[in-house]
């Protein structure tokens, strides 16, 4: 064996071994400047009833998740059989924020797939999405007792992240 | 029921491309008949059962089966009948079974084309594929069964993407696929060489046909993505190096340089080892990209649902087929003789400079578009790469193909005259020049970047006229002999759209009142007015433009905005009023206060040469793939 004939074939394991590593990274996972600082508070009124409002501060003391959707979003529907498991679990309060969406046809979409959410607020105008950075939707971010936010995820949670990731890190901050 | 059927017939495709891939090559290693005579029947079984599973798929889109997940997360009972059968594509299962099955079409077709060969080589080309489409239809049935079944089932389907709702996009895929999968034959040809020793000029003869048809598939599905992406996304561009572009486009530069190297190993025994190298790489490209596309590794426009158990997969298949050729090319590839000796000056080596700038672009842009994902790996941050690395990379390594392009197709085997080539290439070194001088001072703007453009395109126009007469006055000339020029001409035609779109196109972002003009290009836009339309599955919002030149109306010109029922993203039609030498373009933008609407116009000189080109070196290649030495061979086998 001539060793030239060997150089496509380590070629080619140097890239497999980038391309097994890269799959195991996500190029959505873009590290937000937010983690490790407070969440930014907000009050704004319930998607289901626009007389209530709701603010952050009343869940001081527990760790919460908050999942950013919209009805317009595809991505957000293939999330969405994951949302309703992790709503099954009751394991911490899960806030929705509907952004940038029609009051509507978020109560359509909540109707037509079930509603995995503690309570949904609405973000109409998309003012309380720009204070945590939302970049694409959907995203999720678990907030611990104390307000801080501990983790962020851009894109559509799949069961695997929540099993490895999210439920874990409840546990853990409780 | 139906859909079971469908299922079925996938899972027993399965089986049979087992025996495809297993028998026929231990038959042909241990020389037992009847295990290779095999070969055949089961390729033809396969294509069969897959035939059927892909139907079944269409019939189900057909008649709205929403019982079907995968219909009822592509299609709608709104969408026109048309994007409901290419819906059949529209997604990741769908073009999954595409692929398998074309592949499958192909192994027919070798199995149906192939009565002259001899049975041993039959038998492993047909086997290799065999092996290929037995790991496809594994990844298709374990992680991307389209038969899945919603049960209860859907209301109504959720559509198909309205980027997606074009008729561009009904033949791009399948074109596109149908070049990714066709040089699955080459590469069968070219282990099956490895297998049986027999590196000669037989099987580069034998592959040849093969691997320009699948290029021209990939050009002209290349061409039409670009084409697609240009009118229909409403940037105004036609190629944005996204990794997904970048996926189709490496083994096209990879596929043109084995075009090249085959002609050598065909006709001169040349390059064997570096041609079954090129065959390996081509088609590994090919799986390298549906790997880079289905898995998620890159972000990209193409924004398929991702999911990373399909790409472990995908990589433990790629490691499997690549890895286990290139471990043979190493231990067998040494063992092949050298060809017949070649001067410096022979067509030989204008060839292989050829086809080194041809890998050393796709190496570049591989690099390009793996880069993000490199640095990623090694924990150095994240970052994108984009088009201007591409652009200064990929145009000066082209630069000088286009030069050799000149001269290589006027050399002979072996080694010619260098000195009297050059002396007869004078007039179009001329004309390359008077080019490069004139048609910037006519456009207006001299621009180096552009002279250098219309140089090269017109020193490739002049030469290859010039040897076309030459030819003509000597005899008749063969079909491959114009089919070369022919993809050449096509090449430099491709340049000159390039160059004049790079340097002379222009773009105006304006508010407008209804009775407004804006000029562009010598052109007056006028908007008359915005009105609302009704569509089968949208509502439109379309705007009424009048085209004026000189005074004269030309032509209405009516771009939309469209608010498809199963999405609320906007969707933007822009209409395009096409000419020879001039493309106008005028999309819709959001509309302001006081009924004024943000409108775009562009003036695109020469922007379809572009497309144009793809479509003579597509041509070329039907041209070259028709010639007389290949159609003997036909005829010998259907007597």
């Amino acid at each position: 064996m001539k060793a030239k004939f060997l150089i496509p074939l380590l070629l080619f394991v140097v890239l497999v071994g980038f391309l097994a590593v890269g799959l195991d990274r996500n190029p959505q996972d873009v590290p937000s400047p937010l983690i490790g600082k407070p969440a930014p508070a907000f009050e704004l009124p319930q998607l289901a009833d626009p007389k209530k409002s709701f603010s952050p501060e009343s869940l001081k003391g527990q760790p919460w998740i908050l999942n950013v959707w919209a009805s317009w979003c595809a991505a957000c529907r293939d999330e969405h059989p994951v949302l309703v498991e992790l709503g099954k679990l009751k394991i911490a309060p899960l806030i929705g924020l509907d952004y940038k969406d029609k009051r509507d046809d978020g109560l359509l979409m909540l109707a037509r797939f079930g509603d995995p959410y503690t309570l949904s607020v609405f973000d109409g105008n998309g003012r309380v999405g720009i204070d945590y950075g939302v970049y694409g939707v959907p995203e999720t971010y678990v907030i611990d007792k104390t307000g801080i936010i501990r983790f962020k995820y851009t894109g559509p949670i799949t069961m695997q992240i929540l099993n490895q990731k999210i439920i874990p890190l409840i546990a853990e901050l409780k | 029921m139906i859909p079971e059927f469908g299922h079925y017939a996938l899972i027993l495709a399965l089986c049979i491309a087992m025996v495809q891939g297993v028998l026929p090559l231990v038959g042909a290693h241990q020389g037992r008949r009847e295990w290779l005579m095999l070969a055949r029947p089961a390729a033809q079984t396969v294509f069969l059962l897959l035939a059927i599973a892909f139907l079944v798929l269409t019939w189900s889109f057909y008649v709205n089966d929403f019982s079907v997940l995968y219909v009822a997360e592509h299609s709608n009972s709104l969408l026109p009948v048309i994007y409901r059968l290419s819906a059949v594509w529209g997604g990741h299962e769908g073009s999954l079974l595409l692929w398998v099955f074309l592949m499958a079409t192909w192994t027919f077709l070798v199995a149906q084309l192939s009565k002259s060969l001899d049975e041993f080589m039959v038998a492993r080309v047909i086997g290799v594929l065999g092996l290929v489409i037995t790991g496809l239809l594994l990844f298709v049935v374990a992680t991307s069964n389209p038969f899945e079944r919603l049960l209860p089932a859907a209301q109504d389907g959720r559509s198909l993407n309205p980027l997606l709702q074009d008729p561009g996009l009904i033949f791009h895929p399948p074109m596109l696929y149908m070049g990714y999968v066709g040089f699955s034959v080459a590469f069968a040809f070219a282990i099956a060489s490895l297998l049986s020793g027999r590196l000669d000029a037989a099987w580069a003869r034998w592959s040849r046909p093969w691997t320009t048809a699948a290029w021209v598939f990939l050009t002209l599905g290349i061409a039409l993505g670009s084409w697609w992406a240009y009118y229909e996304l409403g940037w105004g561009g036609w190629w944005f190096w996204d990794p997904v572009e970048n996926a189709s486009f490496i083994p096209w530069l990879v596929g043109t340089a084995l075009l090249h190297s085959l002609s050598v190993t065909e006709k001169r025994g040349g390059f064997k080892s570096w041609t079954v190298l090129l065959a390996i790489t081509a088609f590994s490209l090919s799986l390298l990209g549906t790997f880079l596309v289905r898995s998620g590794v890159l972000t990209s426009v193409h924004a398929f649902a991702t999911d990373p158990a399909r790409g472990v997969f995908i990589l433990i298949f790629l490691v499997l087929v690549v890895g286990s050729s290139l471990v043979l090319y190493a231990w067998r590839a040494p063992k092949s003789t050298m060809g017949g000796k070649f001067s410096l000056t022979s067509r030989e080596t204008f060839i292989l400079l050829g086809n080194v700038f041809l890998v050393v672009a796709g190496a570049s842009i591989l690099l390009g578009t793996l880069y993000p994902l490199l640095i990623d790996a090694l924990h150095l941050g994240k970052i994108s790469v984009g088009p201007p690395y591409f652009n200064s990379v990929f145009v000066p390594i082209m630069s000088p193909l286009l030069v050799l392009m000149g001269i290589g197709p006027w050399t002979s085997w072996k080694g010619s005259n260098l000195v009297a080539v050059i002396k007869r290439l004078w007039i179009a070194a001329l004309v390359a020049v008077s080019a490069a001088i004139l048609i910037p001072m006519v456009m207006g703007e001299f621009t180096w970047l552009s002279s250098m453009g219309f140089l090269l395109a017109f020193w490739v126009i002049a030469s290859g006229v010039m040897q076309i007469i030459r030819q003509a006055k000597a005899g008749k000339p063969t079909r491959s002999f114009m089919g070369m020029q022919v993809a050449h001409l096509g090449i430099a035609v491709f340049v000159i759209g390039v160059t004049m779109v790079g340097a002379y196109e222009e773009e105006k972002d304006v508010r407008m009142l209804p009775g407004e003009t804006v000029s562009v290009g010598g052109y007056q836009i006028q908007l008359e007015g915005v009105k609302s339309v009704p569509g089968p599955n949208y509502k439109a919002v379309q705007g009424t433009f009048l085209l004026i030149k000189n005074g004269q109306v030309e032509t209405t010109m009516y771009p939309e905005k469209r608010n498809y029922f199963s999405s609320t993203m906007p969707m933007t039609e822009a209409a395009i009023d096409v000419g020879l030498t001039r493309d106008i373009y005028v999309s819709l933008g959001e509309e302001l206060e006081d009924k004024a609407w943000a409108v775009r116009v562009y003036y695109k000189p020469f922007v379809d040469w572009i497309w144009g080109g793809c479509l003579f070196m597509a041509l070329g290649g039907l041209l070259a793939m028709s010639d007389k030495r290949y159609r003997m061979k036909l005829r010998k086998s259907t007597a």
